[in-house]
Parts: C-alpha cells; structure tokens; sequence
C-alpha cells in the first residue's frame, strides 16, 4: 500500500454515526444525546467551520412577533416558490416545526435580534408573505447577519454541554452496505474513515449512520459555497445504489460578488435594498411588480441575465448593480455590517456611498439523496426505506424544496430534519442489533486511493476541476437547453474518463489535502453527471430549471420527482424513474409574484 | 498577470527534521487574496504544499496564518496590500503538523474548559425567554469569534506559557458571563482566575490587531477581569 494511507485499519462499533458537523448533523447529534444513544460524529472540518456558519439573512418561522403570521401561510409559500414540486406534507412539517425549532434555538442561548419589548426580531425575506401571497411578511429571525454563525455556534456548544463525541477531521471515504447495495435490498451498516492527520483508516460498524455532508456547490466556476462543499455525501450514495433526486433543480443567488461569488445576503434587500440595471432602473417592476427585488431567488438571477443579455448590464458586462445607499449608514452598519465588510474586503467598493457590482452564483441543492419524513433514506419512487441510512440538511431531498428554495428556508430545514433524524434514528438505535461485520469493508476504498498516489504519471485534479466548472457554469446554469445540456452530459463523461488517470503528488499520509482533494473532485463529478443527465431529461421549466426550448411548465409531464441511478461500471448515468409529488392543500397554479 | 515572490515555511514531518523556507514566484490577478495565491502555488507547482481551507471568506476561521509576520486570515488579505513580496508560516506558538497546518487540538481544549454554552434554569412554558436589545448589545461583540486562533497564538504571553487560557477562550466565556440569560458566571469567573487565568494578560493589544472578526478583545478581558475583581 503507498505511503499516503496506514495498514490496518482501526475498527469501532457504535450504535450511530453522524456525518458531518453542520446545522443539521449537529442537531441530530444533540439529540441522539439526549436519547443516550452512543454516537461518533465524523466531520472533515472542525465542526465550527462548516458552512452553516456563512448564513446570513435568517430562519423563517411563523412567529408573528411583529405583525400577524401562521404557518400555513409559510407553507403556502414554500410550496408556491417550490412551484409546487415541494412535497405538501414535508412543507407542513417544515412550516409548523419551525416554530418550536427557532423557539428551542433562543432557549439554548443564541442571541436573536430582539424587539423593543424583548422578543425575537423578525425581517422580510424574498418569497415569504402574509395572507398567501398578498405582499411582504416579515418573517425571518435573525442574529445580525450572522444568523448562521449564531446557530453553528449555539448547537456546537450545546453538544459540547451534551458531551458528544467529535471526530474532527476525519473525512468520511464510503459508506458500507451489508446484504447488497441500497437498490438490491441492502442495508447501510457503517462507514469508513479516513483520519486527516495521519492518513489511517477507521472502519465504524453502526446500526443508523447519518449523511449530514451539505452541498456541491464547488461544481460551478462561481459559487457561494465553501472549497468543502463537494457533494460528499450523495456521491457516496449513490456509489451504492441509492438514486438522488431532483438534482437538476440548482438554485443560483442573484447576488453574488462579481468573479468570485462570495454572497451579499438577501438580507440586504429583505431591508429594502434595490437591484438596479445601467438605466439606474430598479428593473424587477418587469418581472414581479408586487415583490419587486423580494420575488423568489430563480426569478431575479433571471431577470439579471435578461437584463444583461438586452444589454442593460453595467457597462453593458454580465453583472448589475445592488443598492443599499438610501438605507442610510446606520442601517447599513448595524443590520448588514458582514454583507459591507464582504463589499470592502473582496470588492473594494464602500455600500454607503456606492452601488455594489453584483451577478447571480451558484448556490444551493435543492436535490439530492431522497428521504421520507423521518429522513430515512428511500431507494427509489414507492418509498421503501434503505435500513441504516439517514440524510438531513442541504445533503437530503425531502423535498421541502422543490424547483425553487425560498430564503431562510434552508436553515429551518436543518433544525427540523435534523432533530427528526436525531428521533428516528434514537429510536431504530433502540429496536435493531448491529448489523453483521464486514470483513474488509475498507478494502475498496484504500485501493482507490493508494492507486492515485501511486501512479508515476496521469492528469492533476486541478486541471479536471477547473474545466469541470467552467463547463457547469456555461452549460448547466440559470439557462440550459438541449444542446448545451448534452453536451455536457458528454464532456462530464470524458472528465471522468480523465479522472480514471488522475495523479495525486503528495504521496505522504500526513494531512494530504492534495489526496483528498482529488477524492472530492470525484465526488464532484458524480454529483454534476447527476445534475446535467436529469437536466436533459425534464423537458420543462419549473422553479431553477429553466429551458429555454421549453419555457413552459408542463404539470401533465413533469409535475414528479427526477430519480437518477448511477450507471455501472463507470458507465454514464441512464437509468431515470419519476415519483408523484405529494399535493394536500394546495393546487398547482400558475406561479406569479 | 502580474507575479509576487511567495514565501512558505514547509515542513513534512514523514521527510524533514525541521521546517524551511521554499520560494515560489506565483502569477496573481488583480483582486487576488493570499488564499488564491497559495492555491495557484499548489496547483501549479507542487501538490504537496498543505494549508486549510474551506469557506474562504472570512467566516470558517480555517485558513489563519502568519501573514508577514502578521496572523491573519489568508482569505482576507488581498495581495495588493502586501506588495511583491509575501511570506506566509503557520500561526506562532501552536505545534506544528505539516506546512501551515498546527494542531489545534489543545485550543479547543481551553476554549471547551470555560463552558462555553448557555447554562440557564429551562423557562417555564413553551415560549422564549425575553431580553433586551440593551441586553444583548451587551455580548454582542463577543458573539462573533469564529476560533481560528489568530488572537491567542499572537499572544506573546501564552507564547510564554502555553497553559494560558489565552485571549479566545476568555472571548467566549465573556460572551456568556454578560448573557442576562446566563447563570454560571460565577463558575466560568472562578475558572478564569486561575493562574492561567486573565492575570496573564499583558495588554499588548496583539490580539486586538490579529482578530479578523473586529473584535474589541482587550476589553473583552477586561471586563472579564473586573467582574472577577468585583467579586472578591
Ligand atoms: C453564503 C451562504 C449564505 C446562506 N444563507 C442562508 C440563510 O440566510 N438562510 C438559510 O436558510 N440558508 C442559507 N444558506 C444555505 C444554508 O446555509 C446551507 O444550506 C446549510 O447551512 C447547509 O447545512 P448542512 O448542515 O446541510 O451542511 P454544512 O453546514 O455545509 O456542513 C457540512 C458538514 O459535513 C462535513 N462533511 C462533508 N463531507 C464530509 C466527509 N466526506 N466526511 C466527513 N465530513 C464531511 C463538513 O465537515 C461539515 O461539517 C446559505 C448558504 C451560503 C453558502
């Protein structure tokens, strides 16, 4: 075996693993605590790092601690801005739910905007609204722009109280399956390990194992989401079996800094900032006269690139501008002082007292490894669980969702479907045995990657990674049509032919980012062939996908969930199956704003 | 494109017996922070050039390190305001592990030993605990540390004994001492006059200037160490 991994891996057995020290995967851990359920929580971060520190805007809830609100109006629009591919009863439990997770949230300390008579603060946010679409409802609670920040913090130190067990920087290489993979009736019984700062790997042998892994956005050139967030989780996922679902729906912010990316809050026009063209016109009033630059978040970034394509870009370039200068400083300085210092530090440009060049950027994933209620992990469009394996957070597709995620709606997704999954698996810890051992359950995975740090010559990921992302970005962003998505299908399928020969260069085993890094890439362009083959296939438009040979949404074909299967043997993705959405309350209508 | 001299202290524990300074001369573009710079470095020169990374801007607290003989963050820096020439070592003070990543297990050591979580009877009823913007404003400082550790290894006095508590754990044991919610001042204050204590503190200010986050950290002691003082 070369240098870059340790023989013998260590072998642990635990009832649960949480994978991944976000929002939700620390949720989940609190409460697998409070159940007293013997638990590992592997995450490749330290758990302060991860990405649910860099929400900004807020977490909705339905509050009415500063005007009349109930939560079937937020579910209402959550399912509205999923244009209505968001599962009806996950929308009811994300909407009701949210109200005790935020209340529970302010009991464990995190230090919530306050009104003047001391309860949670509550702010606008795009696409939420009062009385089932009449206007604006403020809505979302907040910490400052550091709302994210605050719940990372809160839940990690809560953890800490509770005394979870972290593996930090332990970056997670496979999952392990006994009796079969997911879609031959297989259970998930483990995972394995592979510890950064020595390079040795550890086999955990659990009876839940939760993915907590986040998102991908690292796929695309221009991207909000941290050089972590490489779609981890699914991609081990669907090595094994299990489809991911609705991959196609990618939601691009509309405001992100210019090249890079980094994103101004939507908070920034939650407190009344405009978008403007090179007119100096505040040019949503084409695109949704009611909610102006507070429309859902798929509507603006395409309202940027019409403005853009008609010429009306700054300068007549691929950006607009974002204005917050009428705000004033005081509101600037006290309610988006992160959004400024971002402004200041990567931009140069000072929001008091002028106009921020902003573009749309990749952002969130909606889809991705589908679960019922409980987070449980289905294997395909009847609904049947896979036993052992779990997903909550941006990782999972409930699909509370849908084609469009609203603002704030992601971070309610953590703490609800996080502290679901902590439940469910508590108590399927209690009912179920260990599974069996599998002897050399690490053998696949050490292989692979011992190959890659071996070879004298091949393709450096950098050079893979970097083409991959400019083709997303080209080819796979707010517009698609059938031939640019084809040929990405096609180009996806040559990178990963390049990818068969990659060559890592560190070949030591202590902290080798350069290995894992090229392991990422992998996961990386599983998670985009996903992306870009249910693309080509819903020949539609609805919420982020937006086709341009079929403008139109097309309920009769397409109102249903996209399944992709990962071909075998490195073949291309072919295998797609279609689930009904679940409808309660609300009928599909034409989505106007 | 423009190009800078950068500088890395490397060191790989598997290959060498101590750690040494490797040039590079990187091409840079305008807007470039120091973060994009050693990617470039690793991408085109040599792979086995090892830093953290993850969100890269300013929020994880991944990527600290001792930017010209500064500790700040590398995705905060634009290179533009260093000039040609730029030199880039792991924070000062902490072991370690290879290139410009340190163990940071014994900081979350500290920070974990000043309870750093609400510690509070649960409220009657269902509803949330009420306080006010007053309240609040009182800690809200203190509540953005993001533990990249730039405060604390650029502390001279816990270079001088690395059992000091150190400037960002007492940050976040201020955050609750001054949290109206909180019960357990009294507790994170006992621990916190401990020898390693805040009396270690020699208001050099070394932290004030490291912090990415704005911090007013000193004070933060200081209020720390009066509390402590007016409950004797
Ligand atoms: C800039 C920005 C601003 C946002 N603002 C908002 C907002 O205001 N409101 C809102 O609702 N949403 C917002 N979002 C979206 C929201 O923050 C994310 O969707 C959400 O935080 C994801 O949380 P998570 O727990 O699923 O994963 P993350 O917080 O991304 O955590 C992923 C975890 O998985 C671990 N991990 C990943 N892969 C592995 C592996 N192989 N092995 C071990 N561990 C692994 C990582 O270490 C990390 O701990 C924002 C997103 C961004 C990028």
């Amino acid at each position: 075996m070369s240098g870059a991994l340790r023989a013998n891996a260590s072998r642990t057995d635990i009832d649960a693993v949480v994978v991944g020290a976000g929002g939700a995967g620390l949720w989940a851990a609190l409460e697998l605590a409070r159940e007293g359920i013997p638990t590992a929580v592997l995450t490749k971060l330290y758990p302060t790092r991860s990405h649910t520190g860099a929400a900004q805007g807020g977490v909705c809830a339905a509050l009415g601690n500063v005007e009349e609100d109930h939560w079937e109006w937020h579910m209402f629009d959550t399912v509205k801005g999923g244009d209505y591919l968001t599962d009806q009863d996950a929308a009811e439990v994300l909407a009701r739910e949210a109200i005790p997770a935020v209340i529970e949230l302010e009991r464990m300390g995190l230090p919530f905007n306050r009104t003047p008579d001391g309860k949670i603060d509550q702010r606008r946010f795009g696409g939420h609204t009062r009385n089932y679409g009449e206007g604006p409802v403020r809505r979302s609670c907040y910490a400052a722009d550091r709302t994210g920040h605050m719940i990372l913090q809160t839940l990690y130190q809560q953890c800490i109280k509770a005394g979870v067990k972290f593996y930090d920087e332990y970056h997670v290489v496979d999952l392990v399956f006994e009796g079969g993979e997911a879609d031959k009736g297989g259970r998930c019984s483990g995972v394995v390990g592979y510890k950064i700062s020595d390079g040795s790997l550890h086999v955990f042998r659990a009876k839940t194992v939760l993915l907590a892994t986040g998102g991908y956005g690292r796929a695309w050139r221009v991207t909000s989401n941290a050089h972590s967030l490489t779609g981890d989780g699914m991609a081990l996922a669907w090595r094994h079996g299990v489809p991911l679902m609705d991959m196609e729906f990618y939601q691009f912010h509309p405001t992100g800094i210019v090249g890079i990316g980094i994103l101004l809050s939507e908070a920034a026009r939650g407190e009344g900032g405009y978008l403007l063209n090179n007119e100096g016109k505040r040019f949503m009033e084409s695109y949704a006269p009611k909610l102006m630059e507070l429309a859902p978040r798929d509507m603006v970034s395409r309202a940027i690139y019409q403005e853009v394509r008609a010429g009306r870009g700054i300068d007549g370039k691929d950006y607009v501008y974002l204005d917050v200068r009428h705000l004033g400083r005081k509101v600037i300085e006290e309610k988006l002082p992160d959004i400024t210092d971002f402004a200041r530090v990567y931009q140069g440009v000072e929001p008091i007292s002028e106009p921020v060049p902003i573009q749309p950027t990749a952002h969130y994933a909606m889809g991705g490894v589908p679960t019922n209620l409980n987070t449980e992990v289905i294997a395909g469009p009847d609904g049947s669980v896979v036993p052992g394996l779990f997903a909550a957070g941006e990782v999972a597709c409930v699909s509370v969702h849908g084609a469009n995620r609203l603002g704030t709606n992601s971070l309610v997704d953590l703490l609800v479907f996080g502290k679901r999954a902590g439940k469910r698996m508590a108590a399927i810890c209690k009912s179920t045995q260990l599974p069996a051992a599998r002897p050399g359950a690490e053998t696949a995975v050490a292989d692979e990657m011992a190959a890659m740090a071996s070879r004298p010559e091949g393709v450096r990921p950098a050079e893979i990674r970097r083409d991959l992302a400019a083709l997303m970005m080209d080819n796979v962003g707010v517009y698609r049509d059938e031939a640019l998505l084809s040929a990405a299908v096609r180009e996806i399928a040559r990178l990963k032919g390049e990818y068969a020969r990659v060559r890592v260069e560190d070949t030591g085993s202590v902290f080798n980012t350069d290995l894992l890094e090229a392991r990422e890439l992998g996961y990386l362009l599983d998670t985009a062939e996903a992306t870009a083959v249910s693309a080509l296939a819903r020949k539609e438009s609805r919420g982020a996908h937006s086709r341009e040979d079929y403008p139109d949404r097309d309920d009769a074909k397409f109102l249903a969930h996209t399944m992709v299967w990962r071909g075998s043997d490195g073949a291309p993705a072919e295998r797609i199956a279609y689930k009904p959405v679940t409808i309660t309350i609300f009928e599909p209508k034409p989505r106007i704003y | 494109m423009s190009s800078v001299e950068l500088k890395i202290q490397r060191f790989d524990p598997e290959r060498d017996a101590a750690p040494h300074w490797v040039n590079y001369t990187v091409p840079v573009e305008p807007m470039d922070r120091v973060l994009d710079v050693l990617t470039r470095a690793k991408e085109l020169f040599d792979g086995s050039i090892t830093f953290r990374r993850s969100c890269a801007h300013g929020v994880c607290g991944s990527d600290a390190l001792m930017i010209n003989g500064r500790n700040r963050l590398a995705c905060k820096v634009r290179v533009e305001q260093l000039g040609k020439s730029i030199s880039v070592a792991p924070l000062p003070g902490l072991p370690v592990i290879k290139d410009l990543v340190v163990d940071m297990d014994a900081f979350f050591g500290k920070y974990r030993s000043v309870l750093p979580f609400l510690v509070a009877e649960e409220p009657a009823g269902e509803g949330e605990r009420h306080q006010t913007q007053e309240q609040r404003d009182r800690y809200d400082d203190t509540t953005k540390c993001i533990l990249c550790a730039a405060c604390t290894s650029s502390c001279p006095s816990f270079w001088a004994q690395p059992d000091y508590v150190g400037p960002a754990a007492i940050v976040n044991a201020h955050r609750f001492i001054f949290d109206s919610r909180d019960e357990a001042a009294d507790d994170r204050l006992e621990i916190l006059a401990d020898e390693d204590g805040v009396w270690r503190c020699r208001t050099t200010f070394n932290c004030v200037d490291a912090c990415p986050r704005g911090i007013n950290i000193t004070k933060a002691i200081l209020e720390v160490s009066s509390a402590i003082g007016s409950r004797r």
